[in-house]
């Protein structure tokens, strides 16, 4: 019986896995107005929501295909009125629930409620470690606001599983990070540096850090994990563009993600609806089991059939599945090619470009405005990415 | 920490054990993540209640599968589970 020991994250290679990851995206709504968020630069065209009734179908038909791991996220999901509904209702029908959260909109008698929903466990994003630069970061004055809600989660039995997304203006105050993270007793903590989609594309040059910043803040990371051990788990993330080899993006395309958007599209990935010539299905017309297994959408870029050189012929193909698509379509025009990470791209010298302007403190590139998620931005940009 | 038969394991905080239809297999659930057990590891994980000693698991698995001398197995996994956090003990 040595095969204990050999339990092991679950995966189907040979045929369709079930979708064992919801994302409920169920707002685009938000007080912050992060310079790096995710969603699309267009969202303020989106606007129609999704009805309570709409989000328990979805919550219904996913669970009945294997779903089981359920996060609502947004925009702040606690925008959503209803937000306790649909985590009761998400509970019941047998999924771990998980809360990604500004915070902004947490009090005792939501958390009190949640609890009472059946919620398992919350999600508090920090934009830095001091009030100056939270606020600077996400234009706003959220910063106490969100020690508050640390101690509230902390006060409910919750795990304080603390997320930071990092940059080219955090990356140094890493180290004041996790003492932040230390003093909220956070037990999960992830320093996730950027990825460049969405508002971050928009402000890219500006977000992107030097090597020797990435550097320094890996190695205050590892000291910190050899000096306080277990307590605290700790995940860096590095940005993708220091890397010569592409992420599995999503774990493989339509293998185990399921987003559903504000407005009810169904994606493969969070930021996929930016890709041209692919019409992504809406949960208002179609069922969840059509549109993980019978969609053009989700059946596109699935396996290896659809690449081309120098994915085609890669040794790798397999362990990365060509990167990520909505990369290759930013960077190499090109949804179809490999994602421009790959040092065998022939965009790759792209990546390269921005990497190096990234050491050069100063640029002109580097040094335009941040511009800020909002509304009347996303309306004057008017562009999905 | 050490394991004996004496030892009464309890899954851990933040952690769920449930059956899935879908993968045929019980999982092990928390935040954002979760772990597909195999036979072995999803028997004895859903018998650690807080009520049951590792005496008690071994003794129960051993009549439900017939089986004979699982002590030190049984052991062996709640050790790794007490590492991974998945059960504690008291």
């Amino acid at each position: 019986m040595t095969d204990f020991a050999e339990a092991q994250a679950a995966q189907d290679a040979a045929t369709i896995g079930p979708p064992l990851w919801l994302l409920a995206e169920v707002t685009y709504r938000c007080p912050l107005h992060c310079v790096y968020c995710y969603n699309p630069v267009d969202f303020a065209k989106h606007e129609a929501e999704l009805s309570t009734e709409e989000w328990f179908k979805v919550l219904r038909e996913a669970r009945e295909l294997g779903s089981v791991q359920c996060g609502f996220s947004g925009g702040e999901p606690m925008l959503r009125d209803d937000l306790e509904l649909l985590v009761a209702e998400a509970h019941r029908l047998g999924y771990y629930t998980n809360l990604l959260t500004s915070g902004v909109g947490l009090n005792e008698k939501r958390i009190d409620a949640l609890k009472e929903a059946g919620l398992d466990h919350i999600q508090l994003s920090f934009q830095d470690s001091s009030r100056e630069m939270n606020d600077f970061l996400s234009s706003t004055r959220t910063f106490d606001l969100k020690r508050r809600a640390a101690t509230l989660i902390k006060s409910r039995g919750y795990p304080m599983v603390m997320n930071c997304t990092i940059h080219r203006h955090n990356i140094d105050h890493i180290e004041a990070i996790l003492q932040l993270a230390d003093e909220i007793e956070a037990e999960y903590v992830e320093l996730a540096n950027t990825q460049y989609y969405g508002w971050a594309q928009v402000n890219r040059d500006q977000l992107l850090p030097s090597r020797e910043q990435l550097e320094c803040a890996e190695r205050i990371t590892n000291e910190w994990r050899e000096k306080h051990g277990n307590k605290m788990k700790l995940f860096f993330v590095v940005p993708d563009y220091y890397e010569n080899r592409p992420k599995k993006c999503m774990n493989g395309w339509g293998n185990i993600f399921l987003t559903i958007t504000p407005d009810g599209k169904a994606l493969p990935c969070h930021t996929a609806r930016m890709l041209p010539g692919l019409e992504f299905p809406d949960v208002r017309t179609s069922s969840v089991r059509e549109i993980w297994y019978e969609s053009e959408g989700f059946n596109r870029y699935r396996g290896t059939g659809w690449m081309k050189e120098p994915c085609s012929s890669c040794p790798e193909k397999e362990k990365d599945y060509g990167g990520c698509r909505c990369q290759a379509y930013m960077v190499a025009n090109d949804p179809n090619a490999a994602d421009p990470v790959c040092d065998k791209s022939p965009f790759h010298h792209k990546i390269v470009e921005a990497v190096e302007r990234a050491q050069i403190p100063g640029n002109p590139q580097q040094v335009k405005p941040l511009i800020y998620r909002g509304p009347k931005e996303s309306l004057q940009l008017d562009r999905p990415f | 920490m050490t394991v004996t038969t004496a030892s009464v394991p309890k899954i851990g905080r933040h952690f769920r054990i449930q059956w899935e239809e879908a993968q045929k297999a019980y999982v092990l659930l928390y935040p954002e993540g979760m772990v597909k057990l195999n036979q072995s590891a999803g028997e004895i994980l859903k018998r650690c209640t807080g009520e049951a000693s590792v005496g008690d698991i071994t003794a129960d698995l051993e009549k439900t599968f017939n089986a004979q001398g699982l002590q030190q197995d049984v052991i062996n996994f709640v050790e790794l589970a007490l590492q991974q956090k998945w059960v504690e003990t008291t």
